[in-house]
């Protein structure tokens, strides 16, 4: 493995670090983290998913790779890789459990002390992005991670929220604390945005509709999307599957892989 | 001391219920809500609803009383009554705005559920539903170990069909048993859609590992009931209606009603058997 200087930062060789928020939980952040990194992937880029959510980390079984551990090198950990090209790694807590049933019941200051660790330890190498996946809420976690990321200079985050208001409640108050701890908002993603049946293609909004974009107009920060909810696409998540290059004919691809690009356009050399 | 001024507190408090997950946006607040108002459709219950979701507020919206705020009396805070018998207390009646973002650490999320359980007057009250946040963190272990002051009958645990859930959800029954919290039962909520134009029936959140059925009967735990998506559920809680007087002919609402009749008997139970004792 080819080792670092010490002095040199395991974030020096990764291009772009992007946080992935909600201040909702179950709306999709881990699912948008995981499809913006395939979408990337297939865009050429070498992407790795960094999971801070300590008390439920989804990431590692949404890749297949929920039995890895973790092994060290002379920088630190060395992260999982979940595809043979080597072209996504990955860290979180899920592969330092014994038992994946065991409870991380953390009070903050040992959930800060290992989110520090995380930004600061992992190995990552040449990384073109860098994608954080958070739990919900406002709290330690999201507090170190900002504090731990800041010298790197994070591209931004992308907020996630699904239609109702009651999500959107808990989404404006994330955008109050981007705002407190000068993160930029690159946008707004609205997920679960109607279902359409399998059966009829009738299209109900399960979880009501348009309140991401609205709260995008009323924010004033980039709308990226809506996605809609496709069972193909949670299916993939639970078999750990690529939807992106599985399902492209899927009702959610389009709005994914727009997702993505919104944010390649914004990290090209002409976008500066 | 502390403790007991809780305790104090909390005597007149028969039942408390607390809701729990270990994943996000599986309902907890929703079902709290419910669970809340189906209790309190008896006038001879008093009803409270504690809301403990410091960074995530969902209950003042649910119950109709957002740009609420709480009041100082001589025997402390005042809860907000949706009903006669139906009180509420949550972090959103302190926030001004609805912008307005908690960000707190551990310990001082800590003190205010604390100051939630110590300073609220509630007075004589036959069920305390307590919905907190996702997680297995300082709220969880702080309410627990406040509460060991009081009598809890139990957790009620929710959560989605789906892997992705469960895999939390496992991990906050482990919680439970670690902190030797009783689990009422698991709820299993999005269970099916039923197509409204073609009434098919649909998983969105499919049960791959065998939904909440299988992971009970492997942890030897009860399946209260599972309950279908519904549109109306998200648009009743966002108008901060009752789901359940608004669309009561959905195969959701007998749903709810069967199982918060569960929990009930449960509670029930336990104070006949404690009566039995004494």
């Amino acid at each position: 493995y080819r080792s670092d200087p010490p002095e040199r930062s395991n974030l020096a060789a990764v291009q772009h670090v992007l946080l992935v928020l909600s201040g909702k939980g179950g709306v999709g952040k881990s699912t948008v983290a995981t499809e913006l990194a395939l979408a990337l992937r297939l865009a050429g880029k070498r992407v790795g998913i960094l999971d801070v959510d300590l008390c439920g980390p989804s990431i590692p079984r949404m890749f297949r790779v929920q039995d890895s551990a973790v092994h060290q090198c002379d920088s630190g950990w060395v992260p999982v890789f979940a595809h043979q090209d080597k072209s996504i790694s990955l860290m979180s807590i899920g592969f330092l459990l014994e038992k994946p049933d065991d409870a991380v019941v953390w009070r903050g200051p040992k959930k800060n002390a290992l989110i520090k660790q995380f930004v600061s330890d992992v190995a990552w190498g040449e990384l073109d992005f860098l994608i954080v996946d958070t739990p919900p809420g406002t709290s330690d976690e999201h507090i170190s991670t900002v504090e731990a990321l800041r010298p790197h200079k994070p591209l931004g985050a992308i907020l996630v929220t699904t239609p109702q208001a009651v999500s959107v409640g808990d989404v404006r108050r994330e955008l109050t604390f981007c705002k407190k701890t000068g993160l930029r908002v690159l946008g707004i993603v609205e997920n679960m945005s109607g279902f359409v049946c399998p059966h009829c293609s009738e299209c109900t909004n399960i979880f009501s509709k348009g309140g991401g974009e609205e709260l995008a107009k009323h924010a004033r920060v980039p709308f990226l999307g809506s996605v809609p909810l496709d069972p193909q696409l949670s299916q993939s998540l639970e078999d750990g599957r690529d939807f992106i290059q599985e399902f492209p004919k899927s009702s959610a691809f389009p709005a994914l892989a727009h997702i993505a690009q919104q944010i390649l356009d914004g990290t090209s050399p002409q976008s500066s | 001391a502390e403790a007991a001024e809780l305790r104090a507190r909390l005597r007149s408090v028969k039942h408390t219920v607390l809701v729990l997950s270990g994943k996000g946006g599986v309902g907890k607040s929703t079902f709290s809500a419910l669970l809340a108002r189906g209790l309190a459709a008896h006038d001879d219950k008093q009803v409270a609803l504690l809301d403990i979701d410091i960074c995530g507020p969902s209950v003042p919206r649910m119950m109709g009383l957002e740009g609420e705020q709480v009041h100082q009396s001589g025997s402390g805070w005042s809860p907000v009554y949706v009903e006669e018998n139906l009180g509420v207390m949550s972090v959103g009646f302190l926030l001004s705005s609805p912008d307005d973002a908690v960000i707190w650490r551990g310990p001082k999320k800590n003190g205010l559920i604390k100051q939630f359980l110590r300073d609220v007057d509630w007075g004589e009250v036959d069920y305390l539903i307590i919905d907190t946040p996702p997680g297995t963190s300082d709220e969880h272990l702080s309410i627990v170990q406040y509460l060991s002051a009081a009598r809890v009958d139990g957790a009620v645990i929710i959560t989605t069909p789906q892997e992705v859930s469960l895999q939390d959800v496992r991990k906050e029954i482990n919680f439970c048993r670690k902190v030797k919290l009783p689990i009422i039962g698991v709820v299993e909520n999005m269970s099916g859609f039923i197509c409204p134009k073609c009434k098919n029936e649909s998983q969105v959140f499919p049960p791959t590992t065998g939904g909440a059925e299988k992971m009970c009967q492997n942890l030897n735990i009860s399946l209260l009931g599972k309950v279908p998506l519904d549109p109306q559920i998200g648009k009743s809680c966002d108008k901060g209606q009752s789901f359940l007087a608004e669309v009561p002919e959905s195969p959701a609402t007998s749903s709810y009603r069967s199982i918060i009749q569960r929990i009930q008997e449960y509670c029930d139970l336990q104070h006949s058997q404690e009566e039995k004792i004494m």
